[in-house]
């Protein structure tokens, strides 16, 4: 019984998983396609990471069953993350207080 | 001596210490890549306007195309190499690790045909800022593969039936272990693609 039961939960996990797949691939071409349109770079640079970061939440929550993961793992994630932005943000801050420079970091990206 | 933890959950924790150590190494390994992302929004912020996207022209979006395609095959192939143990099925379970080590070598192969193409035009890391952070960021998630590879054809061998047959959960639990750090090599790539090759 219990192995009828895991058997059966598994084969919906699989059938979850090929969905990903599909949207994986799927997303893929859309982030070439968008490529191909005509956006100025930041606009360029925001629709890419979107679509990157719906990819990411896709392989992180299904394929590394975050959406069913332990608190901690999550918490442990969550501090990684905040300090994942903080070091990708200073070199941002950094080329801001540059004096005499009248170029943003928007502006040049 | 038995390793603890390693087949039932830590009371403390709710999780058994190798699923835990590789989250935490994982955590280390996403601070080494954003070093490296930070490292490129520097460099491109501070070059001059359109030096980064003359020398990403260089590259060839449909090489790097069909290795996203490849990588995301390779990582749902390895989940349903985990799903086959679940289900207690060893031969199916070979047959999907064979398929993901078949794509990382085709990763590779294409990997190999990519930088091969850029060092026969006497492009090099030491060519201008753009190649050296691409060589910098795509050189460390191919090292990343390689290490995998070395794993899988581990957990490929002969052994590894004498490990099922052993201990299948314990067996299990590594794969599924191990397919945590292959599904992060992934995810690495799904965000060098795009801001490597289409931006």
């Amino acid at each position: 019984m219990s192995d009828n039961h895991n058997s059966a939960s598994m084969q919906n996990h699989i059938r979850i998983y090929l969905m990903v797949f599909g949207a994986l691939g799927v997303l893929t071409i859309i982030t070439v396609l968008a490529s191909y349109l005509n956006l100025s770079t930041s606009e360029g640079i925001f629709l890419a990471l979107i679509i990157a970061s719906v990819k990411a939440s896709l392989v992180l929550g299904y394929f590394m069953h975050l959406i069913s993961e332990r608190k901690l793992i999550i918490w442990i994630l969550l501090i990684t993350v905040f300090f994942f932005f903080v070091m990708i943000f200073l070199p941002l801050i950094s080329n801001i207080d540059h004096a005499g420079d009248p170029a943003q970091w928007w502006e040049v990206i | 001596m038995e390793i603890p933890y390693v087949v039932e959950e830590r009371e403390d924790t709710g999780l058994i210490n190798s699923k835990l150590g590789i989250w935490i190494f994982l955590a280390s390994e996403v601070m080494l890549f954003g070093g490296l992302f930070s490292a490129y929004i520097f460099l491109r912020t501070a070059a001059l306007p359109g030096d980064f996207e003359r020398w990403a022209s260089e590259l060839s979006v449909p090489m790097a195309t069909v290795n996203t395609m490849v990588l995301i095959s390779s990582s749902v192939s390895m989940v349903m190499a985990w799903a086959s143990l679940k289900m207690k099925d060893f031969s199916k379970y070979k047959m999907y690790l064979g398929l993901t080590i078949l794509c990382s070598f085709i990763f590779l192969t294409i990997k190999y045909f990519e930088y091969s193409g850029k060092f026969s035009h006497d492009i090099y890391p030491s060519s201008n800022t753009f190649m050296a952070i691409y060589f910098t960021l795509t050189g460390l998630h191919v090292l990343h593969i390689i290490g995998g590879v070395v794993v899988m054809l581990y957990f490929y061998l002969p052994i590894s039936h004498s490990m099922w047959e052993k201990q299948p959960e314990q067996f299990t639990n590594r794969i599924e272990v191990f397919g945590l750090y292959w599904h992060f090599v992934d995810l690495v790539w799904i965000f060098l693609f795009p801001v490597l090759y289409l931006l």
